[in-house]
């Protein structure tokens, strides 16, 4: 090919196969590709070899005995209702907080909305691992803030009742609190977008038709925000499921999260197939949220 | 008649107390004497003086920029690229294959991001040789690959937005497609593309999960560091150390918003100010 050729070629269709070509080709080896190696893993045989498994090798070539211990043993069970439970407690919590954060949003003057729509945007580039901190600093036995608790809790009970300190740390309750505070800028930003885009003449037309402002809220506002409230529960709900950091700093020891049984039997068990088994069961458990949350994020973006 | 939306207010007032008092509590703390973390024992900065002494802790801020460097560069171009492609070509072989992989990794808890990025290594480390030894590459492709998804998240979103005749013009007036890319559409979407590597750089900057599966002997990152401090409990000099983390990202976010701001608002300007001229 004549280097004209090869201009010409470049311009008709090399300049866009290299546009999709280079990052396609990255994703599938460094993304797809252990992906794919995780899956296999999931049905390999633990061995007491270096590295830890055997794969295809002898009979019988797919070892599902992982998958078999991922759904009858209760630990592992556990572990799954702990995860949902603690990410479907904290989806709610965010929403039941975030909704009328994000509609006061939308009320405030312009100027004032977009400070503090940049306060709920900070915390978010601020570290991740600096903010669950934070809340350890707040929640331990001898800090003012578990002081404050404690001496309130005392004022409002029973002498009997009294106790010397909240039990905060190392509990399911602080692994809610503190996923609540660190996604809820997850659910109040698709909230707001979806509230910010209403009409407000339906507000007032049906405020002028008679309505009460829980009604209007009711029958006007609440309708029509259902897939900023999917997409913001979905938001919370699928990273908060899969949590390693926050259930290792703040939570209970014994009532692991699944996140944490990964890694405990990759790390410290050293069975390579079971903490693939885990995985692809969690995967397999995420990909239903995962579709609503797609569905309903393109409807969102479609009523534009 | 409009009433004021007191419970709305109240509950943002609530709101910001929530996001804002646990961060001050910890920049309180930091200026600590005492050394129990949680029990005030007067003023000082001795924490931070022991801080910047140490280290340990430097050595691990350096690694820390590095890979964000490197990775969110990296990050930035393909992302970038992937961004454009998917907006511009709806129709190419595979493209199915290519949205879902470039959603996956937004999905997937990083947990198993950072096993499976592991054993591939391992493997390939079997396979051909490389890497010998995981730590400053390793870690760098691994943060190149999930934070670049981000990049084309933004990227993509702010393509849909642009205005195509602009491009289609200039093709008419003889560009090549390269040249439309590089005078065009690059200016156009360039806040975005400094967003995503503003975000591809924070992301690789705050990794404690997947960087903690593809390190090796010998090199801890800034994250880790803490990583390792705090599983043990809340401590004065990590106190110290989330301050100046929090305030410095603080003040680079203040100052990355006030510039796009005003190169915002210059470009809606300049924008009627020619259509004025022309009109």
């Amino acid at each position: 090919m004549s280097s004209r050729g090869l201009s010409r070629w470049f311009d008709r269709k090399g300049w866009a196969a290299l546009l999709v070509g280079a990052p396609y080709l990255w994703l599938v080896v460094f993304f797809l590709l252990p992906f794919l190696i995780v899956i296999a893993m999931s049905v390999a045989t633990k061995t007491p070899t270096a590295p830890p498994y055997s794969i295809g090798g002898e009979h019988p070539w797919i070892n599902l005995g992982s998958f078999g211990r991922v759904l009858t043993d209760s630990l592992y069970l556990r572990a799954f209702l702990t995860s949902v439970f603690n990410a479907l407690v904290a989806a709610i919590l965010c929403l039941l907080v975030g909704y009328p954060m994000a509609l006061g949003l939308t009320r405030v003057s312009k100027s004032w909305r977009n400070i503090l729509l940049m306060l709920v945007i900070l915390p978010f580039w601020t570290s991740f691992l600096l903010r669950v901190y934070a809340w350890m600093g707040l929640m331990g036995k001898s800090s003012w803030f578990n002081g404050l608790l404690t001496d309130t809790w005392n004022l409002l009970v029973p002498i009997d009742w009294a106790v010397k300190s909240v039990p905060m740390m190392n509990t399911n309750f602080a692994v809610v609190l503190v996923m609540v505070y660190t996604y809820l800028p997850f659910m109040i930003l698709p909230l707001y977008a979806s509230l910010e885009r209403l009409d407000p003449t339906l507000d007032e037309a049906a405020m002028d038709l008679g309505s009460r402002p829980s009604q209007v809220f009711r029958d006007v506002t609440l309708p029509q925000s259902i897939p900023g409230i999917i997409a913001g529960g979905m938001l919370v709900f699928i990273p908060a499921a899969g949590e390693l950091v926050i259930p290792t700093l703040v939570g209970n020891a014994s009532q692991p999260m699944i996140g944490r049984l990964i890694s405990d039997e990759f790390s410290q068990a050293r069975d390579w197939p079971m903490a693939a088994a885990i995985a692809v069961a969690l995967l397999v458990l995420m990909v239903v949220p995962t579709m609503i949350y797609s569905h309903y994020q393109a409807r969102a973006e479609g009523t534009k | 008649m409009k009433r004021r939306p007191t419970f709305l207010i109240t509950v943002l007032c609530f709101g910001f107390a929530f996001f804002y008092i646990p961060i001050l509590s910890m920049i309180v703390y930091s200026f600590n004497a005492s050394r129990l973390a949680t029990v005030w024992g007067g003023f000082s900065t001795k924490w931070y003086v022991s801080l910047l002494s140490n280290q340990n802790v430097i050595e691990a801020l350096l690694l820390s920029l590095k890979i964000a460097l490197v990775s969110a560069t990296v990050a930035t171009i393909l992302g970038t690229m992937a961004g454009i492609a998917l907006a511009r070509f709806s129709r190419f072989r595979g493209r199915i294959l290519f949205s879902g992989l470039v959603i996956a990794p937004l999905v997937m808890p990083e947990v198993i991001t950072g096993i499976s990025s592991l054993i591939f290594f391992i493997l390939l480390a079997d396979w051909v040789g490389w890497p010998g030894s995981r730590g400053f590459a390793t870690i760098t492709l691994a943060h190149i690959t999930f934070s670049m998804v981000f990049v084309t998240t933004i990227v993509q979103a702010r393509m849909q937005q642009s205005d195509r005749a602009i491009e289609e013009a200039a093709m008419d007036l003889g560009s090549r497609p390269w040249q439309v890319l590089f005078d065009i559409t690059l200016p156009v979407i360039s806040p975005a593309i400094l967003s995503g590597w503003l975000l591809a750089f924070t992301i690789s900057l705050d990794d404690v999960v997947i960087t903690q599966f593809t390190t090796g002997p010998g090199s801890t990152t800034l994250p880790l560091l803490i990583w390792s401090k705090v599983k043990l409990g809340v401590t004065p000099d990590i106190n110290a150390l989330a301050t100046l983390m929090v305030l410095f990202v603080g003040a680079g976010v203040l100052v990355a918003g006030i510039i796009m701001n005003r190169a915002d608002r210059r470009r809606l300007a300049d924008e009627r100010l020619a259509y004025r001229t022309n009109g």
